[in-house]
């Protein structure tokens, strides 16, 4: 590991112009957990670290009702599960956050690291895509907005520009009628990457499925929004047959690689059982019943 | 025998339970139950353990934690290929960067003489250890350590070790013993000719050994036979997982001494080897062995020490090296990958006809795969006239296998119990009452030759068979029970001890046994037992090799037995020297004083031992005695398992419902040390039989070379772990002692394997027993 410059901007202004004057050779440090890693490796070879955790726009939870949620992009994990508007409004973002890694990771990883990160396993994602969040960005030229199933564009790319910050995470209020569900597979009961993983979100009106958002993680290059497994549900009366239906879309929508954690035709499998499983926990937080 | 001569004892009587769980289970038994044969007043207690308040304050000393002054820092460079020669190697990059201070490759080892080295638990070619240490001409598997590099901080190290430029060619690469065993294989070594039925043959091969063991007639056996059941086994390589990574410092000082400080199971293997690989003699190397954090056999072997000990000889100062996790996985002896097959008849009365099996085991890059263990307990549980047993240990472009817990039994078991069961089953046979109808008994003759003394294998099957979780319901759809046993046979090797007794009446012990598991307190114990006083006044300690007596390694669950018993041995030498000072005191002659329990006493007088040891300067000076051992009468140890699992069908993923370990272990000196034990190898064995393996990519490169990827359990994937602790005592120790260490992991992946079998249907033939492997499974049946 070679020498590193190290800032840490007490305002947003502050943060962008390390970027603008950095670029390319600037990473942010959130909780560090998938950066301090990946340089110990020698895998990345920035030379300048800008610590965001002084910045109060990327560090503030604010919920608004009617509105949604703003999540600063470098909120650690333990924070949001901690937040009872969090626990009662996005249980599926309690899901994801309350898996990544063991207690003291939870302490510092977040939400906004896990997305900029962009392995196409992060359990945080699928349920951002799922709840339709977007992605505040802003660079000393201005802001912008990114949809969250557009941000990671390859493993370990996301669409940000050089000089460009992940501000915050917005969510939108969630329907009283709705409810989400992230489920992953790891062979083990904690610590461990998902070998796949599911985020899914439903609107239940009248008995039917109003409409419904499946994203899949680690069977793409990127984590996967699958609009056939939304259509499978949307009109749908609320049962096991819809489910079966978005479900086999979600699998035929898969396209996984064989490794070390999973055969393709395993991870293929998994989608199915997984989107089947969490969209049966959707259904019921939604207060839905299967019949 | 039947189990009445076993009397329970209750755990309840331990002041403080390490397990959390002495109170009743919630079915209402004792969930770590001992069946005692014998008791003593020290022997058999739960004092707390010598060495405790040092780990848990986080005081103990561990190599990495060592910072001589003017300590140079280390980094190795190791082989990306799994096969290749090496054309050159091209040092002057390194040697001339800002902080570095010496580079060393294979050319300044001293040639390899062509002989035979004891390397801990058996001997092999200089030459092997050589190359292994580092490589010379060719590397034989990613990790393969080429040069070293000794600079000021570990970066500058890394740096410099990555500026070496070596030239390879790369060569085919076998990983799995079928592959390397195939006629057009390119061959490892040159000049490896097989070892065949004893004889040293001209055959050039990747097989550098094929035996056979046979024992009446196996074909007969069969066609006599009602039920024939035959399957063919994998296992993957698998890793021991040590938590703490070797570690090394050397220091060549001006004097010509060396001085080693290191991570090992055996200070005294480390100063042979690196003796005859430097040719120094041994007197002048001292091996400090620092604290351990784990073993489990794959500390025995010498890496980085001779390294280590040439970068402090051309610097001048001391040079310490730790290896990375990847380092540990890459570049240390896993244990062998296997191939087994295993033939079982038997007839409708529930008696086997012929037992048969061939094993070949990955060895690594050099010869030595503990295939013979293997062969030697695969059918050790069974009382058999026809007996078939046929080993190959065969070399592949992975890391020289090591020791791992029963080496080499596990991968045997893992077949065998799982043919055992399915002829059982197809008999209409209760699994643990056809194994007690040919259960070994003393006066079996094992595959091998030797013929049981006395062993405990059908009392540790009565205790499966009585035990509370054996008759308990299971609770819901996808759920199986499954049982197995396994053997280990242990080994005696040679032991050193040497006590001490101080004026205030403590002893201080000095032994030579790396303390993995407790055994600063097992061997105390035995000293503290004969002589009368309590274990808390024994004050043990582990010592560098100019300190006591030559000791082989913590291995084969030796410790306890064999360095106990010089303990024991040096005590009675204490008590014989305490009577003459008593008699002294009384002017009697010594054979008229008596001993017991710490005191001495003749016609009226008794006095006792502290008083007498305060007494010492008046009677004769100090008192003091050492005993070294050379032990026969070691005592085998067989294990068992009851496990529950639940299975989804729907993702492969096997929960460990339940589980509990049975083991004959002679004597159990300290009770809650081998409960430990026997969770300790029950749980690798469930990471075994579930989710480690080594995942080789297609280039012979390991691509899950963390502990993130490489999936040992947690304690959330685990169950409270119940133990049964039978003791059959073993009539060749003093106190009965057989050793626990090992046969705890050879029955937890075939007991898996029964219990998903028995859950869902799929008779899983393949190690790991991995979600993916059993959804696989599951799939197509």
């Amino acid at each position: 590991m070679h020498w590193i410059d190290y800032y840490r901007p007490s305002t947003l202004e502050a943060c962008l112009e390390a970027f603008a004057e950095h670029g390319a050779s600037a990473r942010a440090l959130a909780g560090g957990t998938d950066l301090l890693v990946q340089m110990r490796a020698g895998r990345l070879a920035n030379n300048v670290v800008v610590d965001v955790k002084a910045v109060p726009e990327l560090n503030e939870i604010r919920y608004e009702p009617g509105i949604g949620l703003t999540l600063g992009a470098a909120v650690p994990c333990y924070r949001i599960y901690g937040d009872p508007t969090v626990q009662r409004e996005y249980p599926a973002l309690i899901d994801s956050v309350s898996m990544i890694g063991g207690t003291q990771i939870q302490g510092r990883a977040s939400v906004g690291g896990n997305l900029c990160n962009a392995s196409p396993s992060a359990d945080a994602v699928p349920p951002l895509i799922a709840l339709g969040a977007t992605c505040r960005v802003a660079s000393v030229a201005g802001e912008r907005e990114i949809p969250a199933e557009d941000f990671c564009t390859a493993p370990g790319t996301n669409a940000l520009g050089e000089r460009e910050v992940l501000v915050s995470l917005n969510l939108p209020a969630p329907s009283p009628d709705s409810g989400a569900c992230y489920l992953r597979f790891i062979p083990r009961n904690e610590m461990d990457i998902a070998v796949a993983g599911a985020g899914v979100s439903v609107r239940l009106a009248n008995g039917c499925f109003d409409s419904g958002r499946v994203a899949l993680a680690a069977v793409a290059a990127t984590p996967l929004l699958v609009p056939a497994a939304g259509a499978a549900l949307s009109g749908q009366p609320v049962g096991r047959s819809a489910i079966a239906a978005a479900a086999a879309a979600a699998k035929a929508a898969a396209r996984p690689i064989s490794d070390m954690r999973g055969t393709a035709e395993y991870r293929s499998n998994l989608c199915e059982v997984l989107t089947r499983r969490a969209l049966e926990k959707a259904v019921e937080r939604a207060g839905g019943t299967l019949g | 025998m039947s189990t009445s001569t076993l009397k329970p004892t209750s755990t309840s009587a331990a002041p403080a339970d390490r397990s959390g769980n002495g109170a009743p289970h919630r079915d209402g038994y004792e969930p770590n139950m001992v069946l005692a044969t014998q008791t003593f007043d020290v022997v058999g207690t739960r004092p707390v353990r010598h060495d405790g308040a040092d780990k848990v304050t986080g005081r103990a000393l561990y190599g990495a934690d060592l910072a001589l002054a003017g300590t140079l820092h280390g980094a190795i460079l190791r082989s990306p290929h799994a096969h290749a020669r090496i054309r050159s190697v091209d040092t002057s990059k390194a040697e001339q960067m800002d902080g570095v201070y010496a580079v060393v490759t294979a050319d300044d080892l001293p040639e390899a003489e062509d002989k035979l080295v004891d390397v801990g638990e058996g001997d092999t070619r200089l030459s092997y250890v050589h190359g292994n240490v580092l490589a010379k001409g060719k590397v034989l598997y990613q990790g393969h350590a080429v040069a070293a590099v000794a600079a000021r901080n570990q970066h500058v190290a890394l740096e410099a070790a990555d500026a070496i430029a070596v030239d390879y060619e790369p060569l085919p690469s076998y990983m799995t013993a079928p592959e390397a065993m195939a006629a057009d294989a390119e061959l490892l070594h040159s000049d490896l000719r097989m070892k065949e039925f004893g004889e040293q043959t001209d055959k050039p091969s990747n097989v550098a050994e094929h035996f056979h063991w046979t024992a009446g007639d196996v074909a007969e056996g069969f066609a006599g036979s009602d039920v024939v059941v035959e399957r063919t086994f994998d296992t993957s390589t698998v890793h021991q997982g040590y938590i703490e990574p070797h570690n090394v410092t050397a220091l060549w000082n001006h004097d010509g001494r060396l001085h080693i400080w290191c991570s090992t199971q055996g200070a005294f293997v480390v100063r042979d080897v690196t003796s005859k690989i430097l040719e120094v003699p041994v007197s002048n190397i001292k091996v400090t062995p620092m604290e351990i954090g784990g073993g489990f056999g794959g500390k025995i072997p010498v890496y980085m020490e001779p390294v280590a000990a040439l970068l402090s000889r051309k610097t001048g100062r001391p040079v310490k090296i730790v290896m990375s996790r990847e380092d540990v996985f890459t570049g240390t002896g896993p244990t062998p990958g296997s191939h087994v097959r295993v033939k079982v008849g038997a007839t409708t009365d529930g008696k086997i006809q012929a037992l048969e099996a061939t094993l070949a085991y990955e060895a690594g890059a050099y010869p030595g795969s503990f295939v013979a263990p293997g062969g030697m307990c695969v059918f050790a549980a069974y009382d058999c006239a026809n007996l078939s047993v046929d080993c190959y240990d065969v070399v592949v472009n992975k890391p020289s296998s090591a020791a791992y817990r029963a080496p080499g039994a596990t991968q045997a078991a893992f077949a065998a119990e799982q043919v055992i069961d399915e002829v059982a089953s197809k008999l209409g046979l209760d699994p643990v009452d056809f194994r007690l109808r040919n259960a070994a008994t003393e006066g079996t003759r094992r595959a091998d030759g030797p013929k049981f003394r006395r062993i405990g294998c059908e009392e540790v099957l009565h205790a499966v068979r009585d035990h509370p979780h054996y008759a308990a319901p299971l609770t819901g759809p996808n759920q199986g029970r499954g049982v197995a046993v396994g053997f280990w046979f242990n080994v005696g090797l040679e032991s050193s001890c040497t006590l001490n007794v101080n004026t205030d009446g403590t002893v201080h012990l000095v032994e030579g046994s790396t303390d993995i598991g407790g055994t600063r307190t097992s061997i105390a114990m035995q000293a503290a037992e004969v002589l009368g006083i309590a274990a808390e006044e024994i004050l043990p300690e582990v010592v560098d090799t100019d300190s006591v007596g030559f000791t082989s390694v913590t291995g084969g669950s030796r410790t306890t037995f064999a360095t106990g018993w010089a303990a024991h041995d040096a005590a009675q030498k204490i008590v014989a020297e305490m009577r003459a000072r008593a008699a002294k005191l009384w002017s009697v002659e010594a054979d008229q004083v008596q001993h017991a329990k710490g005191v001495y006493s003749s016609n009226g007088n008794s006095i006792v031992f502290c008083d007498l040891a305060a007494m010492s300067s008046k009677t004769g000076g100090p008192v003091s005695a050492t005993a070294t051992v050379k032990p026969r009468g070691v005592g085998g140890s067989f294990s068992a398992n009851i496990v529950d699992v639940e299975v989804d069908p729907e993702t492969g993923k096997v929960e460990i419902l339940r589980f509990t370990a049975v083991q004959d272990v002679g004597k159990a000196v300290h009770p809650s040390y081998v409960e430990g034990q026997m969770q300790g190898g029950s749980v690798q064995g469930i990471g075994w039989a579930l989710n480690e393996e080594y995942f080789m990519g297609a280039d012979g490169t390991m691509k899950n070379s963390s502990l993130l990827d490489y999936r040992m359990p947690t304690t959330l994937d685990l169950p409270m772990i119940d133990t049964c602790i039978v003791e059959v005592a073993n009539p060749g120790h003093p106190f009965g002692v057989r050793g626990v260490g090992e046969a705890n992991i050879v029955p937890p992946p075939a007991a898996i394997a029964n219990a998903i079998h028995r859950a869902v249907g799929a008779r899983m033939q393949r190690l790991p027993m991995s979600p993916p492997a059993v959804w696989a499974e599951v799939a197509g049946s």
